[in-house]
């Protein structure tokens, strides 16, 4: 089973990366773009078949090293194969 | 006073730290390296500067968990005094012995310059031999030094008197415009609840001596030799 990993930053927390990013398109002259908001992304190939267990696991993964949840949230996304 | 300070792969401010303690106490520290699982009798514990694990995932995140932390966190329970210094702060938060968290600089530059801080607190094992307001003047070398909390986590600390030192102006004013990073309300150190633990950005191990230019950081050791010694 793959789960995939999404990690941002909290609603409120600055992202100065995201800002700068969304500097750099301005620049380009990409005008439509709101807000950029920059995380991270994971993949994690696991030898769970069982979903529920699977996502028990991440979720562990994630609080105690993945994500820092002062600042971070996660999501997981989970896909047989 | 017996110090250690652990040695992590990507620690490059470790021979400043080590030198700086042997200097002041008379005595060279025990080095321990991060997969050791074991400690020698310290009275201090130092976490040293630097780019443990080239700052992976995130700073200090991987160092935070490798085995020798363990370690650490018990005796920093048993009241073991332990000081982390710009990775090592990050270490310290990162394993949730301090509270708050390093995120990058504002501005997104690596900061390298002397800066000014004001001593919160001189009631500590690590600020006895200075006065409480003093400005002292020491250098920061840092991408990540930008700290944060939860408008909870920090009513607490500075209602209960966990800041260490905050960046301020020579004059000893807090102003934004000398904050070198970002961090909210200038905290540039903070201790736990029972003031054993510090971790701060900047380096006082880099002035304890005149001719590194001034040697105001050479009173934090000296008061932790004192109280420990």
């Amino acid at each position: 089973m793959k789960a995939r990993v999404h990690i941002t930053l909290k609603t409120g927390v600055l992202d100065p990366q995201g800002k700068a990013v969304h500097n750099a398109l301005t620049s380009l002259g990409f005008e439509g773009v709101e807000d950029v908001r920059q995380g991270k992304y994971l993949e994690l190939d696991l030898n769970e078949t069982d979903a529920e267990q699977a996502r028990a696991a991440v979720e562990s993964m994630c609080a105690r090293l993945l994500a820092n949840t002062v600042i971070e949230d996660f999501q997981i996304e989970l896909e047989d194969g | 006073m017996k110090a250690a300070v652990i040695i992590f792969p990507g620690s490059n401010r470790d021979v400043d730290v080590i030198d700086a303690l042997t200097a002041v106490s008379g005595r060279e520290p025990a080095l321990v390296w991060h997969r050791d699982t074991e400690l020698p009798d310290a009275d201090l514990i130092v976490l040293p500067g630097g780019f443990s694990y080239g700052d992976y995932l995130r700073s200090g995140a991987m160092a935070a968990r490798s085995p020798i932390l363990r370690t650490v966190s018990a005796r920093a329970e048993a009241g073991a005094a332990v000081l982390g210094i710009c990775n090592g702060f990050q270490i310290l938060t990162e394993a949730g012995l301090l509270p708050g968290v390093l995120m990058a600089n504002r501005d997104l530059k690596f900061v390298c310059r002397d800066i000014h801080l004001k001593v919160e607190h001189a009631d500590t094992s690590f600020t006895r031999r200075y006065d409480t307001g003093q400005v002292i003047r020491v250098p920061v070398a840092h991408h990540d030094g930008n700290y944060f909390s939860d408008p909870e986590t920090l009513a607490r600390i500075e209602g209960e008197g966990q800041v260490a030192f905050r960046y301020c102006t020579p004059e000893g004013d807090i102003d934004d415009a000398v904050n070198p990073n970002g961090s909210i309300n200038g905290i540039a150190g903070v201790y736990n609840e029972a003031r054993n633990v510090l971790g701060l950005m900047p380096h006082p191990e880099d002035h304890i001596d005149p001719s590194q230019s001034c040697s105001d950081g050479r009173a934090l050791f000296e008061s932790l030799v004192e109280e420990l010694a």
